[in-house]
């Protein structure tokens, strides 16, 4: 159970497939447009329920709730070993090689 | 209300006079034309008011630094007694890390001056840090609507992580799916708060830029005792060009080369919800650029003030490729670690610095902050996931959506012209479809819109069988 007043985000459905707009791509109108929004829980709730929330600028929005304390996870990701050659091929072509550097 | 699709996309221009303060229909006349100059002088903000905006809001002034590593690598390659000087602005020491601050910092201010209680913006850019951080100042509540997600929630990393910079500075975050009816929330957002529209594309968020340019030319003669002699812009919805020209323009009477530079993402639609996560660049590209280049109204106001064609003197583009290379440039040669997006005119002005001869200066006219997500080491990671194809190799090899290829030598970074003189026509082109006849007025309209001859415009019109009345 999730208490009232916990920082939560939902998800919500704001166009179904069919109510998309003509001038899109078929991948695109074959999916529904979806919202994703944060704010504070009005009603204690579990995770996948339909709930209201309260945004930072005082607006409600109902959705289905997602996560509770929504962390930032995003990171510099998975280390691409190519920037060390491009690293080491700047440096040969500006300095002509290890030994001028 | 009736609030479906269809009903709030027919009050859409009520609510767009209701939420940006200015009646656009004073400025249109017979057929076509509208009276651009006209809009842009009543919106007030000559340039010294600009500059005193924004250097009480964190925002301007930034340092013009010299590429001196950059510049040398590009001689290497270039022939005897060519390789311009390069200089790069660095716009991610404005407050938000962009040099979109500067275009956030007037409309933040006109918002309070007329009294809006916040501002809401439609951006995936580094502009929603911008109007946070300015609302922040100000006192206005911030709502930023973003484009983030694909349908099955998967979020693109320098999206997020301009989310969370907006979130840092105190607004909140509507994020969507793929489409272009981003829009449609974004009036009902309008509708329901009463906010202002802090759009990219209103005068305010082009006199901002104005201060930028000025700055350039500025800059410049203090550093070299010179002014410039090519100017770099990263270009998608034109903005940034025009401003930077226009204020360009107020400063000095030199012709200085303005370049409009896109990263290269043809083929990959943008309303395509399997395209979103296959490219490395959210900004600065070809999929806006173009359209906007084409038809710069296609914005989120009736008549946009970025008109990038009036400004712009060549187009080129660099392969995404090209762009991360550079910015790995930027930070092992330089000592500056920046966002890959800003860099793409870092990546063009490589290119093009090598046509012109050591005594010239060329300016790269800005660089955004870095973060998790927002950095080319982030960027390929999960282009790596996606499963791009990443190489060595020429970069003219690339495929958007399937490959990403670095130089494999430096001599292959090459920025490639765009047919600006066939865009021009195409501009003219579309714009003139349906009609019988025009104003010399229009007539003129077009000539200063695509920055051509009235000869230019008149042949074209004469082809299609288009009366200019007396």
């Amino acid at each position: 159970m999730i208490k009232k007043d916990t920082w939560v985000q939902i998800k919500k459905t704001i166009l179904e497939p069919e109510e998309r707009t003509g001038n899109i791509p078929e991948e695109t109108k074959k999916v529904p447009l979806l919202m994703w929004v944060k704010g504070h829980l009005q009603n204690d709730a579990n995770l996948g329920d339909t709930v209201e929330i309260k945004t930072l600028t005082g607006r409600y929005e109902t959705g289905v709730m997602v996560e509770a304390n929504p962390a930032y996870m995003h990171t510099y990701g998975k280390f691409v070993p190519e920037i060390l050659e491009i690293d080491r091929l700047l440096k040969k072509t500006l300095f002509g090689g290890e030994s001028n550097e | 209300m009736n609030n479906s699709y269809e009903a709030v996309m027919a009050r859409k221009n009520e609510i767009m006079r209701k939420s940006v303060g200015i009646d656009y229909s004073l400025y249109e006349k017979k057929y076509i034309n509208f009276d651009y100059e006209q809009m842009m002088n009543d919106c007030g903000f000559e340039l010294d008011e600009i500059r005193k905006i924004q250097a009480d809001s964190g925002v301007g002034q930034t340092p013009l630094k010299e590429c001196k590593n950059i510049t040398a690598l590009a001689r290497k390659i270039s022939k005897p007694g060519y390789g311009a000087r390069i200089f790069i602005k660095d716009e991610a020491l404005n407050d938000s890390g962009s040099f979109k601050a500067r275009r956030a910092s007037i409309s933040c201010y006109q918002a309070k001056k007329m009294g809006y209680k916040g501002v809401i913006a439609a951006t995936s850019g580094n502009y929603g840090a911008a109007v946070a951080s300015q609302a922040a100042k100000y006192g206005l509540k911030c709502i930023i609507v973003q484009e983030c997600y694909d349908s099955k929630g998967v979020g693109q990393p320098e999206i997020i992580e301009k989310a969370r910079a907006c979130e840092a500075y105190g607004a909140e975050v509507v994020q969507l799916s793929v489409g272009p009816e981003l829009f449609y929330k974004f009036l009902l957002l309008l509708e329901e708060t009463g906010y202002f529209n802090a759009s990219l594309y209103t005068p305010y968020g082009i006199k901002g830029i104005e201060s930028l340019g000025a700055e350039l030319i500025e800059d410049s003669i203090k550093l070299t005792g010179k002014e410039p002699d090519m100017v770099v812009v990263t270009n998608a919805g034109g903005g940034n060009l025009t401003g930077t020209a226009r204020g360009i323009q107020q400063v000095t009477n030199k012709k200085i080369e303005v370049v409009g530079s896109s990263v290269n993402l043809l083929g990959l639609h943008m309303a395509s919800d399997t395209d979103f996560n296959k490219k490395s660049f959210t900004t600065g590209h070809t999929g806006f650029g173009i359209p906007f280049l084409m038809n710069p109204d296609r914005s989120d106001v009736p008549r946009s003030a970025a008109r990038a064609l009036r400004y712009i003197n060549r187009y080129v583009t660099v392969n995404q490729g090209e762009v991360f290379f550079m910015t790995e440039a930027l930070s092992i040669l330089e000592g500056i670690e920046r966002g890959p997006a800003g860099n793409t005119s870092l990546a063009a002005a490589f290119s093009l610095a090598q046509e012109l001869s050591e005594d010239k200066i060329i300016i790269v006219q800005e660089t955004e902050y870095t973060s998790a997500g927002k950095h080319h080491q982030a960027q390929l990671a999960f282009a790596r996931e996606n499963g791009i194809c990443i190489y060595f190799g020429n970069p003219q090899d690339e495929i958007p959506g399937k490959s990403i290829v670095f130089p494999e030598d430096i001599s292959l970074l090459k920025a490639v012209d765009l047919d600006l003189e066939e865009i021009k026509e195409k501009y003219i082109i579309n714009h003139i479809k349906g009609l019988k006849r025009m104003t010399k007025n229009d007539v003129e309209f077009l000539s200063k819109e695509t920055n051509t001859s009235i000869d230019f415009v008149e042949k074209l019109l004469k082809q299609k069988n288009i009366e200019v009345e007396a």
